[in-house]
């Protein structure tokens, strides 16, 4: 069977096994970006607080979670998620071990990593929104939650964006190793494929094509966007 | 889970007798990756159209693929040659360290390469034509004008990929190599008690990473007496605010 069969979409191919799979990442990926918003903006929220107490647990958070390996912070989330299941589960009187299903902990292990980054990318974006604006918005008499969502939360969500971009970059390489759950994404199938038909080789290269792929693909997603976003600043930007 | 003390430090013993074993990594990996990445920026920056497309097209692919692959692909794929196992390179390829430690030091030294690409632009010309006008050029120039400045612009960025680097260790354990977080795994199938060893193995990492920070701090204050206040002398105490202000 020559090579192009085995990564094709006959019979014996693997190609729509792999086509899954990279969609499974995308989708792990997507998953653990929006728990990463979640936790990310918390944290970021904390970090800029008056409160010391809350900017030092979002310092604690920060440096944890982008100084640990995420190799191990996906073996603690996974692991250690699978015995609190299995707490539950002595407890609602069900015997036996109960995992925390593969797709469900690498989103949020994944997410848990993410959302320090995320904290730092929304800092960030905060601190670059002009206090003048603010100043503005509260002499003409808005709210703190008027100001929130009418000043604050769209410069934001701009600012923030190539910082996402990047946070969703390393995200779709953490999300390879999610693989040791045994979850079928990308990497796994690729492996699985690999020493099935001892193509190691050959499926790795494949499995990595597939990720250069994705990642080219949202570099252009992104650069699609910022160019959208950076439309509404072309008026301000002079005025800072 | 109990918090059993003993048991803590037992397994914190056991798993830093293996950070020999992580920093070597990191070591070989990080310098290697160096010399990689020098070879790759002076490609881009004064290669000809040929050079110049062949680092671009290395950063793109080791930047852009996840690193975990690239290691399988080594330490799987190219042993499944006959050709590779008969060739001088097998001792090499052969043994997880040498694998892992040539992975890491070429996925980083796509990453590297940027890092010392953006020092390097960002030397202002009119210091390099100051250089000229004095009578430097090649190497002198380099040395004495553009080295020192790009190496202090590139300073920050070169810490967190270093600190990248320390994490990404963690993934020889995958082709078996025995450092802390392989250490972990072999202790927990001899224990059973995967939270607390995991947990202390995060904790020494997170202590390698801590020192590295201060350490590159530190070599960024040492590199930067330029952006410091001054010493406060009585003739001139006074005027401290005039001169940065």
């Amino acid at each position: 069977m020559s090579w192009i069969d085995l990564i094709g979409f006959g019979e014996h191919g693997r190609g729509a096994i792999l086509l899954w799979a990279t969609g499974m990442t995308l989708a792990v990926t997507a998953a653990s970006l929006g728990i990463g918003a979640l936790l990310g903006s918390v944290i970021a929220a904390a970090k800029l607080s008056a409160s010391r107490p809350a900017r030092w647990l979002g310092d604690a958070y920060t440096t944890v979670f982008r100084g640990a390996p995420e190799l191990l912070i996906i073996y603690l989330v996974y692991f250690g998620g699978s015995q609190a299941v299995t707490a539950v589960g002595q407890w609602l009187n069900y015997e036996g071990f109960l995992g925390l299903p593969s797709f469900l902990a690498g989103a949020i292990a994944v997410g848990l990593i993410s959302g320090a980054y995320q904290a730092e990318v929304y800092r960030g974006a905060y601190q670059a929104v002009s206090r003048g604006e603010l100043d503005a918005a509260r002499s003409i008499g808005m709210g703190t939650m008027l100001r929130f969502r009418r000043i604050l939360a769209p410069q934001i969500l701009r600012f923030s964006l190539p910082g996402l971009g990047n946070v969703w970059q390393l995200s779709l390489k953490d999300s390879t190793l999610v693989s040791v759950t045994g979850l079928a994404e990308l990497m796994r199938t690729s492996q699985i494929a690999a020493g099935s038909t001892k193509q190691y080789f050959l499926f790795f290269i494949v499995g990595g094509a597939l990720y250069l792929v994705l990642t080219t693909l949202s570099d252009r997603v992104f650069g699609f966007a910022e160019r959208r976003v950076a439309r509404s600043f072309r008026h301000s930007l002079g005025r800072h | 889970m109990d918090f059993d003390v003993a048991f803590l430090l037992s397994t914190f013993v056991k798993l830093v007798a293996a950070v020999p074993m992580t920093l070597g990594l990191f070591a070989c990996s990080v310098s290697l990756g160096a010399v990689f990445a020098l070879g790759i920026t002076y490609c881009r920056v004064s290669g000809g159209a040929f050079l110049s497309v062949f680092a671009r097209a290395y950063v793109f692919v080791f930047r852009g693929s996840p690193l975990l692959i690239q290691m399988f692909l080594i330490y799987y794929g190219l042993g499944q040659f006959p050709a590779v196992r008969h060739s001088l390179f097998w001792p090499v390829l052969r043994d997880p360290f040498s694998c892992a430690v040539l992975a890491l030091a070429l996925c980083t030294a796509g990453y590297q390469a940027e890092i010392m690409r953006g020092g390097l632009q960002a030397v202002p010309s009119r210091e390099i034509e100051a250089g000229r006008a004095a009578g430097m050029s090649g190497l002198l120039l380099f040395r004495r004008i553009i080295a020192p400045i790009a190496i202090r612009q590139a300073l920050p960025a070169y810490s967190t990929e270093i600190i990248l680097m320390v994490k990404s260790t963690a993934l020889a354990s995958l082709v078996t190599v025995w450092e802390v977080t392989g250490t972990a795994q072999r202790l927990i199938s001899q224990t059973y008690r995967t939270m607390e060893v995991f947990l202390v193995a995060t904790l020494i990492y997170l202590l390698i990473n801590f020192i590295i920070v201060r350490v590159m701090a530190l070599v960024e204050y040492r590199l930067s007496p330029h952006l410091r206040e001054r010493p406060v002398s009585a003739s001139d105490g006074g005027r401290q605010g005039e001169v940065h202000g």
